[in-house]
C-alpha cells in the first residue's frame, strides 16, 4: 500500500502541475491577445474606466494580476463572455456541460462494450472471416474522421426518414432519448475501433498463457475459461485506455455536437472559437483541461488498484 | 554412465566430400534485416495497395497544377455548387432587362386583348369560383427568365404566382412556393427569374379580391427549361459564345463549390497544404525528438531526469486543447502548433531505444575502442532505432492529417482563400444536403490518405518485427 500511496502522490502532483501549466499558458495567452478588455464598455468616463480597471485589477502589475487570476481560478471563476455580455463562463459551463456529459457517458459505454465484445470475438475467431472483417472495420474506424461519419449518417438517416415517413431517429437537436442515439454512435465509433484493436491484441496474448492451458486441462468449460481467466486479464489494457478515450470523446464532442446541433459545451466551444470569444475559449480550455487531467488520473489510480501485478513506478501515462 | 553412451564413437562418423555437392548444400542467400523487411513488405497486398495509392496521391499533388492548370481561387457566379460534369453544353440566352420586359408586356396588351371582355362584377360580389384563366407563356422561356401572362379576372385585386419544381407534378395539389403578388391590371403579367434552373417547372396563379378571398388555382402551366447561360457569363466560359448558340462549358470533373470555384483545382491545392502539414509536422517533431531524446538517453543523469519531467507534463496536457489555444491566441499556423506539441512522443521513444541499446555488447565494444558520443550516436544507436522510428512516423502522419482536418473543421485552419482538405470539408458541410459533392470529395481524400498511411504503417511494423520473421 505504501507503494500505491507514493504513486498516488506522484500522480496527483503531476496532475496539479499540469493544470497549473495549462492555467499559466492560458493567462499568458490572455495577455498576449492584442486589444483592450474594457473596450466593449460604452461611454466610459475616465473615472468609470479607472474604477473598472480597479475592479478587474487591471491597474496592477502583471504578476499581481496573475495572482488574482489564480485565486479566481481556484474558486472556479472563469470570467465573463466577450460576445454575450452579462453571461458568465461559469453559467455557460453549468448550463451546457450536463448535455455533453450525458452524451459522452453514453458514447464511452457504447465504445467500451462494443470494443470489448468485438475485440473478444475477433481474437477468439482469429484468422476467420469475422476477424478479418473486424480488422478492416477497425482500420476504417480510426481512419475516417468523425465529422465525415456524422455527415454521411445524417444524410442517410434523413433520406430514410423522408422515404418512410418515420421520425424515430431524429438527425439533429436535443431532447428525448432518441436524439442521443445517432450522436452517441458517431462519437463512440473511433474510440470503439481503437478499443477493439487493443482488446483483440491483448486477448491474443492471453489466450496461449500457461494458466489458460491449465484451466483447460482441469476441464473447465470454455465459457468459464473465457470469462474468469481470459477476459479478466485481457481487459486491463482497455481499462487504462479509458482515461485517454475520455479525452478523445470530449474533443470529438466538439465536432459531433456542432454537426448534430446539440446544445452541449463542445458546440459552444466551437462557436466561441469561430467568434473569437476569448474569455470563453480560455475558460473552457482550463475547464476541459482540468477535467481531462482528473479523468486520466482517476482511471490510472483505479487501474493501479485493480491490477495487483502492476508496478506503479515507471508508468506515467 | 549416460554421458559415454550418448557420445558417438569415431566409427559412427563418415567423411563427406569437400567441396560439398550442390544437392547437399543447405544455404539461403544472406539478407540484411532491411532487405528482409522490404521483401516481406512487398508480399503484403494491403501495403502494396496503400503505397500505390499514396504514390498516385503524390503525382496528383505535385503534377496536379501542371495537368489541371485552373485557378483554384477563380470564382464563377454562373456556376455555383455545380455537380461534377465534363464539358456540359448550354445555350447562350439573352438576359431580360426590366425595360425589355416592360416593353414586351405592353406589346402583349395591345396584341392579344381578351376575346370577350368579362362582365364587370356587381358591387359587393365576392370573388367567385372561376380561377384565373388562360395562363400562358410570353416569348421563349429560358433559365434567366420566364414571362407569364394570364387573363384578367373580374373582381380580382391581385394575383399570386406560385411555382413548383418538376417532381412536384407527381404530388397533386402542390402549388409550390409563392413567387410574387401581382397587382390587378387589364393584362396581368409576371416575369420569374428567381433561382431558375434547367428542368421542368410548374406555374399556377391564384387570384385574390380586396377582402383577401382566394380563387382556386389556375390550370398549371408546365415549362421545361433547357440549360442556358447569359451572354456575359458565357463569354467568360467560352470566347466564341454567340446568342442562341450551344456552347460547351469548362469541365469541372469534381464540380464547383459555393463560390463557383473548381473543386478539383481546390482539392489539388488542398492536397499540397494538408500533405505538407501531414508530412512536415511528424518529421520536424521527429528531428526535435531525436535531439532531445538522444541527448537524454546518451547523457543520462540530470539531463535525462529533467527531460523526462518536461515530457511528462507535455504528455499530460490535453493535446487538442493546447493546439487550439496556441492557434487562437498566438495565431500560430497549424503546422507550428502541431510540431510544438508532438515532439514529445518521438523524444521518449528515442530515449527508450537508446537506453536499451547503449548497454548492448556491440555498443560497449565500440566504446571500448574509443568511440566518442557522436560516433556512437550516428554509427550505432540511431541506425538501430531507425525501424521503430519509421513505424512511429508512418503512424504519426495520418494522425497529423487527422488533427489538421479536425482543427480546420472547427474553424482553425489555414487562412482563406488557401484551403486544406479540412477547410474544404468545413465549407462543404454547410451545403451538404443540397450539394453533397462539396463535402464528400475532400472527405474521401482525407479518409483515403489516412487509411493508406495506417495500412502501410501496420504492414511496416509487421515487416520490421523480427519476431514475425520467417513466417508467411
Amino acid at each position: 500500500m505504501n507503494g500505491f500511496f507514493r504513486y498516488f502522490l506522484k500522480r496527483l502532483a503531476l496532475g496539479v502541475l499540469t493544470v497549473f501549466v495549462l492555467a499559466t499558458a492560458t493567462f499568458t495567452a490572455l495577455h498576449l491577445i492584442p486589444g483592450d478588455p474594457l473596450l466593449s464598455e460604452k461611454e466610459q468616463t475616465p473615472e468609470l474606466r479607472a474604477s473598472l480597471m480597479k475592479q478587474y485589477h487591471l491597474d496592477q502589475p502583471p504578476l499581481v494580476q496573475y495572482g488574482y487570476f489564480l485565486k479566481d481560478l481556484s474558486r472556479g471563476e472563469f470570467g465573463i463572455s466577450f460576445t454575450q455580455p452579462n453571461r458568465k463562463v461559469n453559467d455557460i459551463i453549468r448550463d451546457h456541460f450536463p448535455v455533453s456529459a450525458t452524451l459522452g457517458l453514453l458514447a464511452i459505454s457504447l465504445a467500451a462494450t462494443g470494443g470489448i465484445l468485438l475485440g473478444s470475438f475477433s481474437a477468439l475467431r482469429r484468422g476467420q472471416a469475422l476477424d478479418r472483417a473486424t480488422l478492416f472495420w477497425v482500420i476504417l474506424g480510426v481512419s475516417v474522421p468523425n465529422f465525415v461519419i456524422a455527415a454521411c449518417l445524417q444524410l442517410a438517416i434523413s433520406e430514410f426518414n423522408q422515404k418512410t415517413g418515420t421520425e424515430w431517429l431524429p438527425v439533429g437537436g436535443w431532447g428525448s432519448f432518441h436524439h442521443r442515439i445517432l450522436p452517441a454512435i458517431v462519437l463512440a465509433l473511433g474510440t470503439q475501433a481503437f478499443l477493439t484493436r487493443l482488446m483483440r491484441s491483448s486477448l491474443l496474448e492471453v489466450v496461449h498463457q500457461d494458466y489458460v492451458r491449465t484451466a483447460r486441462a482441469k476441464g473447465l468449460s470454455p465459457l468459464r475459461i473465457f470469462f474468469v481467466h481470459q477476459l479478466k486479464n485481457a481487459v486491463l489494457p482497455v481499462l487504462t485506455y479509458l482515461g485517454p478515450s475520455i479525452a478523445s470523446v470530449t474533443t470529438g464532442g466538439f465536432v459531433v455536437e456542432s454537426v448534430f446541433a446539440i446544445p452541449g459545451l463542445g458546440r459552444y466551444f466551437v462557436q466561441a472559437i469561430q467568434q473569437l470569444d476569448y474569455t470563453v475559449i480560455l475558460g473552457l480550455t482550463v475547464f476541459y483541461g482540468s477535467f481531462l487531467v482528473l479523468m486520466v488520473l482517476a482511471v490510472d489510480l483505479l487501474y493501479g488498484l485493480v491490477d495487483p501485478r502492476i508496478s506503479l513506478e515507471g508508468r506515467t501515462r | 554412465m549416460s554421458t559415454t553412451s550418448n557420445t558417438p564413437a569415431p566409427s559412427e562418423f563418415e567423411r563427406l566430400p569437400w567441396p560439398r555437392p550442390p544437392e547437399a548444400r543447405r544455404e539461403r542467400p544472406s539478407r540484411s534485416a532491411w532487405q528482409d523487411a522490404w521483401l516481406r513488405l512487398k508480399r503484403d497486398a494491403w501495403a502494396v495497395g496503400s503505397a500505390s495509392f499514396l504514390g498516385a496521391l503524390a503525382v496528383f499533388t505535385l503534377a496536379g497544377p501542371l495537368l489541371w492548370p485552373i485557378d483554384p481561387a477563380a470564382p464563377s457566379l454562373a456556376r455555383l455548387s455545380e455537380l461534377p460534369s465534363l464539358g456540359r453544353q448550354v445555350r447562350v440566352v439573352a438576359k431580360d432587362t426590366p425595360e425589355t420586359a416592360a416593353r414586351a408586356a405592353t406589346e402583349t396588351v395591345s396584341r392579344d386583348t381578351p376575346e370577350t371582355a368579362p362582365p364587370a362584377p356587381a358591387p359587393g360580389e365576392t370573388l367567385a369560383a372561376p380561377p384565373p384563366a388562360h395562363l400562358r407563356l410570353l416569348g421563349a422561356p429560358n433559365v434567366l427568365g420566364v414571362r407569364l401572362v394570364w387573363q384578367a379576372l373580374p373582381g380580382a385585386a391581385s394575383y399570386t404566382v406560385y411555382r413548383a419544381p418538376g417532381p412536384a407534378l407527381l404530388h397533386a395539389q402542390a402549388l409550390g412556393v409563392p413567387l410574387a403578388e401581382v397587382p390587378a391590371s387589364p393584362q396581368p403579367h409576371y416575369q420569374d427569374s428567381f433561382e431558375l434552373g434547367p428542368g421542368p417547372w410548374l406555374y399556377s396563379v391564384v387570384a385574390q379580391n380586396s377582402d383577401g378571398d382566394e380563387s382556386p388555382p389556375s390550370q398549371p402551366l408546365k415549362v421545361d427549361l433547357e440549360p442556358g447561360m447569359a451572354l456575359g457569363d458565357a463569354l467568360s466560359e467560352n470566347a466564341e459564345a454567340r446568342l442562341g448558340e450551344l456552347i460547351s462549358l469548362k469541365a469541372h470533373p469534381m464540380g464547383t463549390d459555393s463560390f463557383g470555384r473548381d473543386l478539383l483545382a481546390r482539392l489539388i491545392q488542398g492536397a499540397r497544404i494538408s500533405l505538407s502539414i501531414g508530412l512536415l509536422a511528424p518529421l520536424l517533431a521527429l528531428f526535435i525528438g531525436l535531439g532531445v531524446g538522444g541527448a537524454a538517453g546518451l547523457f543520462g543523469g540530470k539531463v535525462d531526469l529533467w527531460v523526462m519531467r518536461v515530457t511528462d507534463v507535455f504528455l499530460a496536457l490535453p493535446f487538442l486543447l493546447v493546439a487550439i489555444l496556441l492557434q487562437v491566441t498566438l495565431g500560430l499556423p497549424p503546422l507550428t502548433a502541431l510540431v510544438a506539441l508532438s515532439w514529445v512522443g518521438p523524444a521518449r521513444l528515442v530515449r527508450g531505444q537508446i537506453l536499451q541499446l547503449r548497454e548492448q555488447e556491440f555498443v560497449q565494444a565500440s566504446r571500448l575502442l574509443g568511440a566518442g558520443p557522436v560516433h556512437l550516436l550516428l554509427q550505432h544507436l540511431l541506425p538501430n532505432t531507425l525501424g521503430v522510428l519509421l513505424v512511429a512516423v508512418t503512424f504519426a502522419i495520418p494522425q497529423a492529417i487527422f488533427t489538421e482536418a479536425f482543427l480546420s473543421f472547427i474553424g482553425l485552419g489555414v487562412e482563406p482563400p488557401a484551403a486544406s482538405w479540412g477547410t474544404l470539408c468545413n465549407d462543404g458541410i454547410r451545403t451538404f444536403l443540397t450539394s453533397p459533392h462539396e463535402f464528400l470529395f475532400p472527405a474521401l481524400f482525407i479518409s483515403g490518405t489516412v487509411l493508406s498511411f495506417n495500412l502501410l504503417g501496420d504492414a511496416l511494423r509487421d515487416a520490421l518485427d523480427p519476431k514475425l520473421r520467417g513466417r508467411s
